[in-house]
């Protein structure tokens, strides 16, 4: 059996080690995609949150608070299936199907991280922007951001993480990600146990070894202050 | 220069400000005395509009500071205000904490700026500390920072809410030290203050505060010496022991 095992985890590697790396670039793409455009949107649904517009923080509240209490699978199905019926004329892939999703889903997120890193700064800070006559806007933008961004950064590498862990979720449409590539070798090798144990050992070294690197970061971040 | 009508302060049900209507006067020096959760800090806030009075007004020079279209930034760039936890910003240097607002609100140029943050830094024994990061400074250097920060926007009164409050003793003096030179210099100043002693040495006035009123008021000498009022006899009867 283990005699078996170990010689189908070198047969899986040595016929399909271009599959697996190409998973391995797929994954990274997507999740970097995802992090990359929901930071930008994140971070406005953020901003829309603090506005003093009621309707325009209702409306960032209530999109967080549903992406953030629906399953992932479900929100991939269903704009995978959504939005080239809204938006026929894009023609849109179904690898950028999956990454809209995957960016409306972490937008949610990043705001939340966005938020409490704001929140975080001690508001005598701001307190004392204003009295020296700053604006809202100059004191967001000179006092308390510069500030967040040390809360705010080692966040965002967290949800890289959790992210590169969520993208397998996209291998139900066959994106070419990590988990594709085991469901292919699966349904060539008719092997199940090998295929998943070699995907789970790269998950696992790409998530630990960024986890290392970004709490490394975040120690230089606290000693710069 | 600083009037408050009828001030009422709430937070939800609770009133803080129980209806204050006080005169400051250009080159008065007033402390504020009374006790802890009396209101003090929420009157001094009252007056560059960091609470929102409830109801009653603030005037400023003139300016009604309640008044809708009144832009409220620019009357803050004439009122300097001490925190007592400092509150000074730790990403930039000691000399970019002084010259940010000079600069960004077009007061002075960099260059300007920065040559009066070297004069403003002499003048409270700083200047060393010019292009270090403030977490390498002690209590009492931030606050003479803080200080020196308000003052670089050359303010026509400067507030200070309990500016020795949370320093080691060691350091109280140094910082009453440079106040004390800010009054002797003309400077109007209000000051909310547990330090008796000092109280009664550069005041020319003397609030007591408690439930959210001022209880009685008077010369340093007339309120410490002689109270009249029960409660201002009961607090100073505490605190001067
Ligand atoms: N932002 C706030 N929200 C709710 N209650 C507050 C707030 N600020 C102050 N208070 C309350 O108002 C009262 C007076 O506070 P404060 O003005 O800070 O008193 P003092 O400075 O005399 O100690 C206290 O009971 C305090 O708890
Ligand atoms: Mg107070």
């Amino acid at each position: 059996m283990f005699v078996n095992f170990g010689s189908n985890i070198v047969r899986a590697l040595t016929k399909y080690w271009g599959l697996f790396l190409e998973g391995v670039g797929i994954t990274l793409l997507l999740s970097f995609i995802t992090v990359f455009f929901g930071t930008i949107f994140g971070s406005i649904f953020a901003l829309m949150r603090r506005s003093r517009i009621k309707a325009v923080s209702v409306f960032a509240i209530g999109y967080v608070e549903v992406i953030r209490g629906t399953p992932l699978l479900l929100q991939l199905y269903l704009f995978y299936f959504m939005l080239p019926e809204l938006l026929p004329f894009m023609n849109l892939s179904k690898f950028a199907c999956v990454c809209i999703a995957l960016v409306i889903n972490s937008s949610a997120y990043v705001c939340e991280i966005v938020r409490a890193g704001i929140q975080a700064v001690d508001p005598g800070q701001a307190e004392a922007a204003r009295t020296l006559g700053l604006n809202g806007r100059q004191t967001m933008l000179r006092i308390v951001m510069p500030q967040a961004i040390k809360n705010i950064l080692p966040a965002l590498g967290n949800e890289f993480v959790t992210v590169i862990k969520e993208t397998s979720l996209a291998s139900t449409f066959f994106v070419g990600d990590l988990m594709t590539a085991y469901a292919t070798v699966r349904g060539s090798m008719y092997l199940v146990i090998e295929p998943l144990v070699i995907v789970g050992i790269i998950y696992f070294v790409l998530t630990f070894s960024l986890s290392k690197l970004i709490s490394k970061f975040e120690r230089r971040l606290k000693a710069s202050d | 220069m600083i009037e408050t009508i009828d001030l009422y302060k709430d937070f939800g049900s609770l009133r803080v400000l129980n209806g204050i209507s006080e005169h400051i006067e250009k080159g008065e020096v007033i402390s504020i005395i009374g006790p802890s959760g009396s209101g003090k800090s929420t009157f001094l806030r009252c007056l560059n509009l960091l609470e929102i009075p409830t109801s009653g007004s603030v005037v400023f020079e003139g300016v009604n500071l309640m008044e809708k279209g009144v832009d409220i930034n620019l009357h803050r760039q004439k009122m300097g205000m001490v925190f007592q936890h400092f509150n000074v910003f730790p990403h930039l240097t000691v000399k970019q904490n002084i010259t940010l607002a000079p600069v960004l609100l077009k007061k002075r140029s960099q260059q300007e700026a920065d040559e009066y943050a070297d004069e403003l830094l002499a003048r409270v024994g700083l200047s060393d500390k010019a292009e270090e990061h403030p977490r390498r400074l002690s209590g009492g250097q931030k606050q003479r920072l803080a200080i020196v920060r308000a003052l670089a926007m050359d303010p026509e009164v400067m507030l200070f809410d309990e500016p020795t409050s949370a320093l080691d003793p060691e350091m109280v003096g140094e910082v009453l030290a440079v106040i004390k030179t800010l009054v002797q210099g003309g400077m109007t100043c209000v000051i909310v203050t547990h330090e008796m002693g000092f109280a009664r040495e550069v005041s020319s006035r003397v609030l007591f505060m408690d439930e959210g009123k001022v209880q009685e008021q008077g010369s340093p000498d007339e309120l410490f010496s002689n109270p009249q009022n029960p409660r201002t006899k009961a607090f100073l009867g505490k605190v001067l022991r």
